[in-house]
């Protein structure tokens, strides 16, 4: 086999006040399923976040929600990452269990991808997707 | 773009660190270049390891280090490592979890690795990520391996001090003395002192000790105990590490220690080189040939290795004496 190549590296958190973590736990074994190299943060906020995306070369951040705020936190998460310089390079994410009617926004202030229900090839794709989109602009 | 990363990094970006870091593990063209720009400003920092079985509390017990040698003014990297899964090459990176309440101090740099096939504890990246820390200006550096037990003792090789983080519920002394955990360890760590049996593997740990013959000078390890959730005995383990650093100080122990370091790391440089080159063979019908001749039992293993060898020996020096007419010719 040969050595893998620009493997790549998710980093999968929530926002603070969010209690559910089984979905998180389902598609983190998901994409590690995939090949991928999925890093842990759990609860944090927007700034460390981005920090931690920073700091582990992250190409996606992945965002759990369901308890709510996820455009409030969304916003400000995408606001950080933009002056942090890395909004244009890497692939934002959100999934769980929001307003439907939130997609649109979700997918203007900067997410890639807002899922209400996927399957693990669903996720992956979007996932490929996105980065050839950010890797190829930048 | 990519031009720079090593300047940008001994000015302290800690965004260009996280980009090289990542050349490193994926072998990007130019990422050696980078890293011998940077490593003349290396072999500063002082490496620490943790090691131990799964779930013994090295994370944990990293974390409370990270802030223990914050308030001591010391500015930490640290490394963290898990295992690359056999089967689909991904994996679940879940030390920095342990770690975020630091996550937003400058001082700190935290960056979690898969182990990308490498056996020995540590991973494909790791004594890279190590300089990179150093050059950006970290002055204590902690290397968290995988949870491991028996055989991953590179880190011995790689760090300063190597601390051994072991549970009341490890096992008897007889797990001890075939680990050889015994050579390895600086300081060796009893947590979660709190489920009990802690003393009982404490007097095994000691009576082993006092058995293993020493010369006089010679370090002695120490046996912390500790609870790390609660962050109960984290202050002597930090005090016992910096004890052990100035120890190596005042004795040859830190040349040697370094001479060890850049040794595995040479080795492992050379060993994956030569890996490279030997997937090679595979391509074309050389391989196939050899395996079918051998299935067909007209050779065996060994005079078809040595015909291997012999041929990659060959291609070896044909590469080397293009390499100096390229030099030449340039």
């Amino acid at each position: 086999m040969a050595p893998p190549k620009n493997k790549i590296k998710v980093l999968l958190a929530q926002f603070p006040l969010e209690a559910h973590s089984r979905g998180i736990i389902t598609v983190a074994g998901m994409l590690k399923d995939a090949g991928m190299e999925v890093v842990l943060i759990g609860n944090e906020l927007p700034e460390r976040i981005i920090e931690a995306a920073i700091q582990e070369d992250a190409d996606v951040v992945g965002i759990s929600t369901y308890c709510g705020g996820e455009l409030a936190l969304g916003t400000d998460l995408m606001k950080v990452a933009e002056e942090k310089g890395i909004k244009d390079n890497t692939a934002f994410l959100l999934g769980g269990i929001f307003p439907p009617r939130n997609i649109p926004e979700l997918e203007k202030i900067g997410f890639s991808g807002a899922f209400l229900s996927a399957n693990k090839e669903e996720i992956v794709a979007c996932i490929e997707k996105a980065i050839t989109v950010k890797k190829g602009a930048g | 773009m990519k031009t720079g990363l090593a300047s940008k990094i001994l000015k302290g970006d800690a965004s260009a660190a996280a980009k090289l870091i990542s050349e490193i593990e994926d072998e990007t063209p130019g990422a050696l270049e980078e890293m011998s720009r940077i490593y003349p400003h290396t072999g500063r920092a002082y490496i620490v390891g943790i090691t131990g079985s799964p779930g013994a509390g090295k994370s944990t017990l990293t974390n409370n280090l990270i802030g223990l040698f914050r308030e001591k003014k010391m500015t930490v990297g640290v490394v963290a490592i898990d295992p690359t899964s056999a089967f689909t090459g991904g994996a679940i990176l879940g030390d920095r979890v342990r770690m975020q309440e630091h996550s937003a101090d400058k001082g700190v740099f935290i960056r979690s690795l898969a182990t990308r096939g490498w056996v020995g504890g540590l991973a494909k990246g790791a004594l890279g990520a190590v300089h990179v820390m150093d050059a950006l200006g970290k002055e204590i550096i902690l290397v968290e391996t995988v949870g491991s037990g028996q055989i991953e003792i590179d880190i011995t090789r790689a760090a300063d001090t190597t601390v051994i983080v072991l549970t009341p519920t490890a096992g008897d002394e007889i797990q001890m003395m075939k680990a050889g955990i015994l050579e390895a360890a600086d300081v060796f760590v009893i947590n979660k002192v709190d489920k009990g049996g802690a003393d009982l593997l404490r007097a095994n740990l000691e009576l082993m000790l006092s058995m293993k013959p020493h010369l006089p000078g010679e370090w002695q390890p120490d046996i912390v105990l500790t609870e790390a959730i609660y962050g109960k005995g984290t202050g002597e383990l930090a005090a016992e590490i910096l004890r052990h650093r100035e120890f190596l100080v005042n004795s040859d122990g830190l040349e040697q220690r370094q001479k060890e370091r850049v040794k595995l790391e040479l080795m492992e440089t050379v060993e994956s080189y030569l890996k490279d080159f030997i997937r090679e063979i595979d391509k074309g019908d050389y391989l196939k040939n050899l395996v079918d001749a051998l299935s067909q039992g007209k050779t065996n293993p060994q005079s078809a290795a040595r015909e291997i060898t012999g041929r990659l020996a060959r291609d070896l020096s044909r590469l080397q004496s293009s390499d100096r007419a390229n030099r030449k010719a340039s």
